[in-house]
């Protein structure tokens, strides 16, 4: 199927399958059901960012007219979390907060205003516990321990690979570049807030209808804090008003008005309000990282330490996978010959983090390719040619024995560099001006789910009947990304037909084949996978009967256009609905599945799990800048990005899906940031969000955002459907890193850190200007106890991709073996 | 026109009044502390306005009262007795859609579609002003609209070509884009 090279639906720029309902408001977003008898739920969340729940006296609560139920804790006995190896949460917290937000109570009552006013009567009882505000408090302050279950102190992850032996080839090198880097935390900022409703049906079981991105898991989820069969839950997740990751996590809020359904038998309604959602956020982790790199003369890295440390906030969330993430994708853009990593991921007394697109590349992403810039400035290396020189191969593994199958980088590099005139305009530009450029790479879907199966990762329903009507059935969750209009235009294009005919029943754990969810990006290749082996039984069947009536072979049927045609005659053709009549009969009621399990990782080594997937994306971008030396304002006016798609299944959407994480990637450059103070002791001592509104939280508008020239690189990958990579996440990566590098070009400083705000760069100007290291930035990694590593030798020095056992270790097995 | 009643078992009185909401006179009854963004989501059934803040800070809630865009949370549902609002499912004429929605579908400028619908109004009331803006003036326009999903590129494009063809439509009827009547 991906050998073809006539399309009649991919490849070509069309309105999306659901553009009509988006357009005219009649997508329905969670928070847009409503029910007869619904009630409506808020919850009391913490004020306090660590403290023991002495007392909860509700009983005010429950007399004020309008309450129908009060929720505190003791109601949820079970812990619930996204991972199967941190479930440290509860619905409601039930004996100890760790955040300003963490929710302890929930009150339903006939309206939002009614159940807002009954939380003020809610008395709680507290007694304030000491507070950890980051990483180094987490590790100076091992006697504050925010959770039980960790090893030790505040120490949630704490993990460490070697692939080769790094010290050795550092010291063998022409060069070692060490830096520190800081990337601060952010948020999704989606625009709809969180939204639940829960009911029970006639039957007696429960539905959920969610903003979520992950059903499957929600599900799973919910049937353990609610002891509910799976079987007698349905989660339906509705088009989510933008996700970006913040609808990743299982959500307190889901659990609460599920319980309060069934407890009632009404449906109950919650929609979180903004501050809420920047206080649940479950976002982009603030890294500390430190790198040390070899390189020899000519510009090509010998080996690289990468050290991380993150601050996790108040719970586990997807922070074990964001630990290994903030460094198993750092080999697969250029050829690294060996690879050391640390991560460390620390419990903090603030909103958990998670996943945010990019989910933990982006932080060491930044810090790469910035060092990748002072490397090149170093050894007066063009950028771009210095990239060029070391892009990896296809079809070979990485250091940590990933496998890296297509890759369009190098194209991506030239494609912005003639489009942007690097050659001729960098470093030729005014002081003040300047160009920058970075790459990044990203996995077409993660190769394992979260929690360990043998099962397909996707799979799709097809049915056809006499009437002519396709209807395709998968568990995949429109976000906003596409991936109806991804599910339509493949049925469509495998059994000849217009998109508009097929219709998508998505997100639904009753309806649909199970999908694991929107992250990752991994439902194009996933969903679009399965949907082509769907389609194509149909395919073969209705060939089968088509060929008997136009009087030829089965593999002489073309079918487009809505008809079935014998190949080389369009004269003589049957209608899709003729053909789909035929095969009724002949072979009974018409229906197919399909499903799709990644290739099997390389790596078997314990934690090269996380990493793996079945393709990359790789993405270069170039951005320019003009600074105000005066007020350090950062002024972006172009941008060029060019990202290995593999194909694009429906151009207009994969554009779309380049240039919103340009914006996004942009936002977190110049100026979003989730940041927290604490309050004076009189106050409580608490750690609260810097910006908890729209308005303090700044992000761009349409006034600030800059041109941009977006090039899809078109080099199929045999792994994927019609060969589509992803593009969700990966145009993101380099354009952090872009800026900072360009504002080096443009003024000659470096901004090590994110974001990059003006005062940095008036501070880092007045540096230069007193004749100091023009820089700005973190000057101290602290101690971190990482473990002994892992030693996995990696491929090229004999390998079979499973660790082995220090020597020393080794020995002393001998010595005591018979 | 406006009488207040008391709301069944509770405290509250209600208003009753008659709000002019797409071309059409509707009967509401609702508590007066009531924006005119949660009158029309949760009394009228209008779901297609939505809300990211209910701070007047993203523009998702914007609609049109008497021909501007105004950020429906910010308003009182009270204050609109006798004006003319607009929003989304107001747009399309029947089954065809408005340029502008057509313009968005076709050309990416509906991504997830949640800012979408007041996007929408703030762009038409920018068309009804005037139907040929330049680049600066649509960004300038739709500088209040929050959008997490496009870089705002495909927005503008989608405005710019709606535009085109409202211009286009309106050269062929010989009639007059701002004001819907025929041009002397």
């Amino acid at each position: 199927m991906t050998k073809r090279t006539h399309f009649d639906v991919i490849g070509k720029p069309r309105r999306r399958v659901d553009g009509r309902a988006k357009v005219t408001g009649q997508t329905r977003f969670a928070d847009d059901i409503v029910l007869p008898r619904m009630l409506h739920a808020r919850l009391l969340r913490s004020p306090h960012p660590h403290a023991r729940i002495v007392a909860i006296d509700a009983s005010r609560a429950e007399r004020h007219p309008g309450v129908h139920l009060v929720l505190t804790g003791k109601d949820f006995p079970v812990s619930i979390g996204i991972l199967p190896v941190s479930q440290d949460e509860y619905p409601l917290a039930p004996e100890r907060v760790r955040y300003v937000g963490d929710p302890l109570a929930a009150v339903v009552a006939r309206d939002e205003q009614t159940a807002g006013e009954a939380l003020d009567l809610i008395d709680v009882t507290w007694e304030i516990l000491p507070t950890i505000g980051s990483p180094q408090e987490a590790l100076a302050r091992p006697d504050v321990r925010i959770h039980d279950y960790n090893d030790v102190g505040n120490i949630h992850r704490n993990q460490s690979y070697q692939f080769g032996d790094v010290d050795a080839a550092l010291a063998a090198s022409d060069h070692v570049f060490e830096d520190l880097f800081f990337f601060e935390g952010n948020t999704h900022l989606a625009i709809e807030q969180h939204a639940s409703v829960a009911a029970v049906d006639g039957e007696g079981k429960l539905t959920l209808w969610s903003s979520t991105q992950v059903p499957h898991y929600v599900h799973r989820q919910m049937a353990r804090a609610l002891a509910v069969p799976e079987a007698h839950i349905r989660i339906i997740a509705c088009p989510n008003g933008g996700g970006f990751g913040g609808k990743t996590d299982v959500c307190n809020h889901e659990a609460v008005v599920l319980k309060a359904a069934l407890m009632l038998g009404r449906p109950v309604k919650i929609c979180l309000n903004r501050e809420e959602v920047f206080y649940m956020h479950r976002g982009r982790h603030p890294v500390l990282m430190k790198f040390r790199t070899g390189v020899s003369n000519d510009g090509r890295i010998t080996g690289m330490h990468l050290q991380t440390l993150l601050d996790g906030g108040a719970y586990g969330s997807y922070g074990t996978a964001s630990t290994f993430y903030t460094g198993a994708l750092t080999p697969v853009t250029y050829e690294l010959p060996r690879y050391k990593f640390e991560g460390c991921r620390t419990f903090t007394n603030k909103p958990p983090c998670g996943a945010k697109r990019g989910h933990g590349t982006p932080q060491p992403r930044f810090g790469q390719e910035i060092q990748l810039d002072k490397i090149a400035e170093k050894l007066r290396l063009d950028p771009a040619e210095l990239r060029l020189n070391m892009v990896a191969k296809p079809n070979t593994l990485t250091a940590n024995w990933l496998r890296i199958g297509s890759i369009g980088l190098a194209e991506c590099i030239r494609q912005v560099v003639d489009r942007s005139d690097w050659k001729n305009r960098r470093g030729k530009l005014p002081e003040g001006r300047g160009l920058g450029l970075a790459c990044g790479a990203y996995m077409s879907g993660a190769g394992l789910s979260i929690y360990w199966n043998k099962l397909p990762h996707s799979g799709v329903q097809l049915l056809i009947d006499r009437s002519g009507q396709v209807t395709v059935f998968c568990g995949a969750t429109e976000v906003g990304q596409g991936s109806d209009d991804v599910l339509a235009g493949i049925v469509a294009e495998v059994l000849g037909i217009d998109p508009f005919e097929v219709r998508c029943v998505t997100g639904d754990t009753a309806l649909t084949p199970i999908d694991l969810g929107s992250y990752s990006s991994r439902v194009t290749v996933m969903m679009g996978n399965a949907a082509i082996e769907a389609a194509g039984k149909l395919r073969a069947l209705l060939a089968d009967v088509a060929a008997a009536q136009l009087q030829t072979a089965p593999e002489h049927v073309v079918l487009a256009h809505g008809r079935v045609f014998r190949a080389g005659d369009p004269g003589k053709s049957l209608s899709f609905k003729e053909v789909v009549v035929l095969a009724e009969a002949k072979h009974g009621t018409l229906g197919a599945v399909g499903s799709y399990t990644p290739p099997k990782p390389p790596g078997r080594y314990k934690g090269g799990g996380v990493g793996p997937s079945p393709a990359y994306s790789y993405t270069a971008c170039i951005v320019e800048v003009e600074v105000d030396r005066a007020t350090g304002w950062i002024h972006v006016p172009k941008i060029w990005i060019a990202h290995d798609i593999g194909r694009a299944l429906n151009p207009v959407l994969a554009r779309g899906q380049v240039e919103g994480s340009v914006y996004m990637g942009l936002c977190e450059a110049l100026m979003e940031e989730q940041s927290f103070r604490r309050l004076p002791p009189k106050l409580s001592h608490a750690l609260v969000h810097r910006a908890p509104s729209m308005l303090e939280y700044k992000s761009i508008t349409a006034l600030d955002m800059p041109e941009m020239d977006t090039v899809l690189v078109e080099d199929p990958d045999p792994n994927c459907p019609f060969g589509a990579k992803e593009v969700g996440q990966g145009p993101l990566l380099p354009v952090m890193p872009a800026v900072a590098n360009a504002i080096f070009d443009a003024l000659g400083i470096r901004i090590d850190e994110l974001p990059i705000t003006p005062d940095k760069v008036l501070k880092a100007l007045a540096r230069k200007a007193k004749g100091e290291n023009p820089r700005v930035g973190p000057d101290h990694f602290p101690e971190v106890p990482y473990p002994e590593p892992m030693l996995v030798p990696p491929p090229w020095e004999g390998g079979d991709g499973n660790s082995v056992e220090p020597a020393a270790r080794a020995g002393r097995v001998r010595e005591v073996a018979p | 026109m406006t009488d207040t009643q008391s709301a069944p078992g509770g405290a509250r009185r209600n208003l009753r009044m008659v709000l002019h909401v797409n071309g059409e006179d509707t009967e509401v009854l609702f508590a007066p502390y009531k924006t005119l963004l949660e009158v029309l989501r949760e009394d009228l059934g209008l779901t297609g306005t939505k809300h990211g803040c209910e701070l007047g800070e993203c523009g998702a809630c914007a609609v049109l009262v008497d021909g501007l865009p105004l950020l429906s949370c910010l308003v009182l549902a009270v204050e609109c007795e006798g004006k003319a609002i607009e929003t989304v499912e107001g747009l399309a004429r029947g089954p065809t859609l408005h340029p502008l929605q057509a313009a968005f579908a076709d050309l990416g400028g509906a991504q997830c579609g949640y800012c979408t619908p007041g996007v929408l109004m703030t762009a038409k009331a920018l068309l009804d002003g005037d139907p040929d803006p330049c680049r600066e003036k649509i960004r300038e326009a739709i500088s209040g609209n929050l959008c997490r999903c496009t870089g705002y590129q495909q927005i503008y494009e989608s405005i710019e070509e709606a535009a085109r063809r409202m211009r286009a439509d309106a050269a062929q009827s010989g009639s007059c884009p701002c004001c819907e009547g025929t041009a002397p």
